[in-house]
């Protein structure tokens, strides 16, 4: 096996090999959610906690399946029922969590950097589920997953992310992880959004979306994230919508077989109209499904083996 | 460093010999064949249990499907192991509930692939009948388990190794018994 680390914090310091056992290993995990026994004894005994600062629907039921689906506990901390409201400091609050001796801890905070942090002090695997604007890499994962499953192959392909990249975890996650495989990406959105920065990561900028759209292989589009935004990137939800929104007539500069990817959640009508949301070419539901079969893979490798053999 | 080989135990025609002579046993024992169906055991446990149905279509011109079950997701020495196995897909593509299952393996030694197995095929269904086909069996067993069709008994001391190679990814069809590198 490839893959050599205590801790899934990012996808950037990742390799492409171990990127590919990732993917590969989910392949083997994904049939296990269409049987009628959804269950394999892999992680009995195992302890894991779901350390959720931040809202989620997605990510958070997806590990608790995931780590279900192979017979590991799981517990749930919900920031607003804890002792956080009490004014407990994240250090103690985790210190606390720690010594319930669980096997991993799975985070999300909206400071970027967090689950990094608990890494230092903390002796079970973490897992980055989200951290502020910096990396989400189960997301990534399970997006080069769908891809991979939907297009055989990712190298070459030409990947178009739509929308606020400077505010998305997803998005960083994404260009790290697609252009590690060979694939071409290409950003767009208002210029607010997306700064000119984002050229040192190997990728295209083009701030029209019907050019950038072009023969493009895979669509994916980001919702914008007003939680993040302290002041006004753009004029209105219209404007954005006018320039930015997903519709049918400018899919259609896409290849034929191109497909439509988000994330989620779907604000209906802004980047995605309700149409190309529940077209045949999107595959949003997809990375759904295919989120379990990834954060199974993930578990698996850094719980499954011997304690004490990895590099960090 | 290799490990040493210390003898031949088969060759090919040895081995087809007792191919043939458990297919005939299987064919004696199961009267309705339709209700049978083959699961091998990665990696050779396929390979002989592809033979097997081969056999089967040969002389009683019925076909068996021949499923791949990967155990890895139910062994039980997982904190034991040095690194994560790979796992790999378990290809079972019919229904084994109400089947006669025949779990194929190369070798029966501690049991504990077969509880592994029979867990996970329980898990996808339930079988009328699991029935067990070895090529060789060499003891030592720490489960309270038995095969029903035996190519080969060979005793053989614990620190031995037995390897079983096939044709179809070995290039060659022999059973050696070799000894681990570093023993004097």
């Amino acid at each position: 096996m490839a893959f050599r680390h205590k801790h899934l914090l990012g996808i950037q310091h990742l390799t492409p090999s171990e990127i590919r056992a990732i993917l590969d290993t989910a392949e083997s995990f994904f049939d296990i959610s269409t049987r009628e026994v959804k269950k394999v004894p892999t992680l009995r005994g195992k302890t894991i906690i779901n350390l959720f600062f931040e809202p989620s629907t997605r990510t958070r039921s997806s590990f608790e399946l995931a780590a279900k689906r192979l017979s590991a506990d799981i517990v749930n901390f919900n920031r607003l029922a804890s002792s956080v409201v009490k004014g407990e400091s994240l250090k103690d609050t985790v210190l606390n969590i720690e010594a319930m001796n669980p096997d991993a801890i799975i985070v999300r905070h909206q400071c970027a950097g967090t689950p990094y942090f608990i890494s230092t002090f903390c002796q079970s695997h973490i897992i980055n589920a989200g951290d502020g604007a910096h990396e989400h890499p189960t997301q990534a994962l399970l997006d080069a997953f769908t891809i991979k499953r939907e297009k055989n192959n990712i190298e070459g392909l030409k990947i178009v992310i739509v929308g606020d990249i400077l505010h998305s975890r997803v998005a960083r996650s994404n260009i790290f992880l697609l252009r590690k495989l060979g694939a071409n990406i290409v950003l767009t959105g208002p210029p607010s959004l997306l700064p000119i920065e984002f050229k040192n990561f190997g990728v295209q900028i083009d701030y029209n979306l019907e050019r950038s759209i072009e023969e493009a292989d895979v669509v994916m589009m980001l919702r914008i994230q007003s939680e993040r935004q302290e002041k006004n990137y753009f004029p209105s939800i219209r404007e954005y919508r006018n320039l930015y929104s997903l519709t049918e007539k400018r899919f259609k500069q896409a290849k034929k077989s191109a497909i439509i990817m988000h994330p989620g959640p779907i604000n209906r009508g802004v980047e995605l109209s309700s149409e190309m949301a529940e077209s045949a070419k999107s595959v949003i539901l997809k990375q759904v499904e295919n989120g379990i079969a990834v954060r199974m893979a993930v578990l698996y490798i850094l719980l499954g083996g011997k304690e004490g053999e990895t590099t960090d | 460093m290799q490990e040493k080989i210390k003898a031949r135990i088969m060759d090919s025609r040895k081995i087809k010999r007792a191919v043939h002579r458990m297919t005939t046993e299987i064919i004696e024992r199961n009267r309705n064949l339709k209700n049978l169906v083959i699961v091998g055991i990665r990696t050779r446990g396929i390979y002989l249990g592809k033979r097997i149905s081969k056999l089967i279509r040969e002389l009683e011109k019925v076909d068996i499907p021949v499923g791949v079950l990967d155990i890895t997701l139910y062994r039980d020495d997982f904190s034991e192991i040095e690194a994560q196995h790979m796992v790999r897909k378990t290809e079972i593509n019919f229904p084994v509930s109400k089947k006669d299952v025949l779990l194929v393996d190369d070798v029966l030694f501690t049991g504990r692939t077969i509880r592994a197995a029979m867990d996970s095929l329980i898990d996808l269904g339930r079988p009328r009948t699991i029935q067990l086909l070895v090529l060789i069996d060499r003891g030592h067993r720490e489960l309270p388990i038995r095969a029903d069709y035996v190519g080969k008994f060979l005793p053989t001391s614990r620190r031995e190794l037995v390897q079983v190679r096939l044709k179809e990814i070995d290039n060659c069809d022999e059973v050696l018994i070799a000894e681990p590198p570093g023993l004097k």
